[in-house]
């Protein structure tokens, strides 16, 4: 969960990632925003986030997106 | 049968009352017979594409939605006794051949779209036009094939995802791939979006039937007032003059034709489902409002934009070449490296956007411009970031202003391809900019003579703050206008509705010989 947060802090600097659950909603995060966390993702976790999983539900929040991580880490 | 016309307002009264006259039960087959009715006046010789997409569409979602059932089910049943690799080995394997099908169907029906889009460019034009039995497909698209085929491909893409359980029903599916208000340009929804209320039962709202009424009519206003005036005076400019000066005003007149027409044809559809009791996703939101381009691309033509995200940008980026491609460059070049692959994504997504549109280079160009200027911006934020650190400016409110204007003015010149054939005189005229500062042609006359009078342009004024005067209430209360008239006495509101129809009736551009329903995105 730190190196997730260390990569959306990394984006977004000034944005409480711990906190904030409308990264989306509130129109935090953008589309590229989005596949270089994918990217990050997959460079840190060894992750293949699927395109199908690209949905405004799992990257509204770091929590969200751990528990996404979480789960495809497990499959 | 246009939107435009009396004989399609005639059409939908005698739909409403039977949709609301019949069972419940039987709504969504009126409106699949109603659909078919109006595609019928479009072309009987089309209809054979629309039923192929409908055909391969169900065939493809049911198998797959079969194969997945099937594969829940054992994995359900067999739970304690699969391994973990075992699972993903038995998911792949049900996937593999779901992914046959897929394939093809997804191939032989963008194959039907890009064959039917080549056709409408040399030589192929030529040979189409010479050929018996496909002679009529060199005039134009079948009727929304654009808009109906993404549709479809978006919801054989989600079953295939898992993201959507399948129609059963194949006429269910024809009413989602045939549904005719967003057959003649959009919006493109999602089946997600759409399925909710087009299947389910409809008892008469007299608000909701008013409320969509209400937004129909706008869209007349737009289209009808604002929209076929500037039609005509682009023509009329193009003839006499296009450069310097008369290609700014031009580029000008452009903007308001075009969100005009568009996002009035919108509104008619958007407006015919609400009477309907069915809710189709918004395609505008407010774009000349936009602070920066990819602001405006998030409120602009929304619904193709969203698809081309969700089944291309993603795909293409976690894609397993791309996120190699990602680790590779991140190694040799560091972090900026990582954003390599999400450029090629968005070039091939823009170029997809713009191949989309039409197969001319005017298109690609156009797609070019936007991808180079949203990635540019996005690469320079930081610079921008230090900038406005520095100095403030995002501070003051006229910097909001200043941004707005900046961007409707770039905006408009990165649309103004549409207004060429050629993309060298497109840079032509953009060059006239810098060298011919014709101004003579506000005064001596010439936009006079280009086919609208003073009084088309007063009426164009009038309708142009009347837009602006609506979206600066929807930007600041958030909600439409029907909505925050509701607290006006009733009387009063239907003064200003019936004065509102007087004015689409007796300002409303058309007349013997002259086509009001021809939407520009009509004919995509």
């Amino acid at each position: 969960m730190e190196a997730l947060l260390d990569i959306l802090q990394g984006l977004h600097p000034e944005v409480d990632f711990s906190t904030c659950d409308t990264l989306i909603d509130g129109k935090i995060l953008d589309s590229f925003d989005i596949v270089t966390i994918v990217a990050e993702v997959n460079a840190e976790y060894d992750v293949a986030i699927p395109a199908e999983e690209m949905i405004p539900e799992n990257f509204n929040s770091a929590s969200a997106l751990w528990a996404l991580i979480e789960k495809l880490m497990d499959e | 049968m246009s939107f435009t016309s009396i004989s399609f307002l005639l059409f939908l009264g005698i739909l409403i009352v039977l949709y609301y006259a019949l069972p419940k039960k039987i709504q969504w087959i009126v409106l699949l017979a109603a659909s078919y009715v109006f595609y019928f006046f479009a072309g009987v010789k089309y209809f054979a594409f629309i039923l192929f997409t409908t055909i391969t569409t169900y065939l493809v979602t049911t198998y797959m939605d079969r194969n997945n059932k099937a594969k829940d089910a054992y994995m359900a049943e067999h739970k304690a006794e699969m391994s973990r690799e075992e699972k993903k080995e038995y998911k792949q394997k049900v996937k593999k051949k779901n992914r046959l099908w897929f394939v093809i169907t997804i191939a032989v029906n963008f194959g039907i779209l890009f064959f039917c889009k080549l056709l409408l460019i040399e030589p192929f034009n030529t040979w189409a036009a010479g050929t018996p039995g496909i002679s009529f497909l060199s005039i134009g698209l079948p009727m929304g094939m654009s808009f109906y085929m993404f549709q479809s491909m978006g919801y054989v893409i989600d079953v295939y995802r898992e993201k959507a359980e399948a129609l059963r029903n194949p006429f269910k599916v024809a009413l989602f791939t045939a549904f005719f208000p967003q057959l003649v340009q959009g919006p493109i929804s999602k089946f997600e979006q759409l399925k909710e209320s087009l299947f389910s039962e409809h008892r008469f709202d007299r608000q909701a039937v008013a409320f969509g009424m209400q937004r129909m009519m706008w869209g007349f206003f737009k289209k009808m007032v604002i929209a076929d005036r500037m039609a005509i005076a682009i023509g009329g400019l193009r003839a006499t003059e296009q450069t310097g000066v008369a290609f700014f005003v031009m580029t000008i007149f452009y903007s308001i034709q075009l969100y005009a027409d568009f996002s009035g044809g919108i509104d008619i559809a958007i407006g015919i489902g609400e009477t309907l009791g069915i809710k189709m996703p918004e395609n505008f939101i407010r774009p000349y409002f936009s602070m920066n381009i990819a602001d405006y691309w998030r409120r602009w033509h929304i619904t193709l934009n969203e698809w081309m995200k969700t089944y291309i940008f993603y795909p293409i980026n976690v894609s397993g070449p791309m996120l190699k491609l990602s680790l590779k460059a991140r190694a040799k070049i560091g972090r900026l490296g990582m954003r390599l692959p999400v450029y090629i994504g968005a070039l091939l997504t823009w170029l997809g956007t713009g191949v989309w549109h039409g197969f001319n280079w005017k298109f690609i160009v156009w797609g070019l411009i936007n991808c180079i200027v949203i990635v540019a911006s996005e690469e320079l934020s930081p610079v921008y970031d230090k900038f406005h650190n520095k100095t403030h400016l995002r501070d003051h409110k006229g910097y909001a202003v200043f941004q707005i204007i900046r961007t409707f003015l770039m905006m408009n010149l990165i649309r103004s391809t549409d207004l060429f054939e050629n993309v060298g005189l497109y840079f032509k005229n953009i060059g006239s900019l810098c060298w011919n500062f014709n101004f003579h042609i506000l005064t001596d006359g010439t936009l006079g003579k280009i086919g609208i009078t003073t009084a088309d342009y007063l009426i164009v004024l009038c309708g142009v703050i009347i837009m602006f005067i609506v979206s600066l209430i929807q930007e600041k209360t958030g909600k439409s206008v029907r909505e925050n008239m509701q607290s006006i006495p009733r009387v009063v509101r239907y003064i200003i509705l019936g004065a509102f129809l007087i004015i689409i009736i007796v300002f409303g551009y058309y007349g013997i010989g002259f086509e009001s329903g021809n939407f520009i995105y009509g004919k995509i």
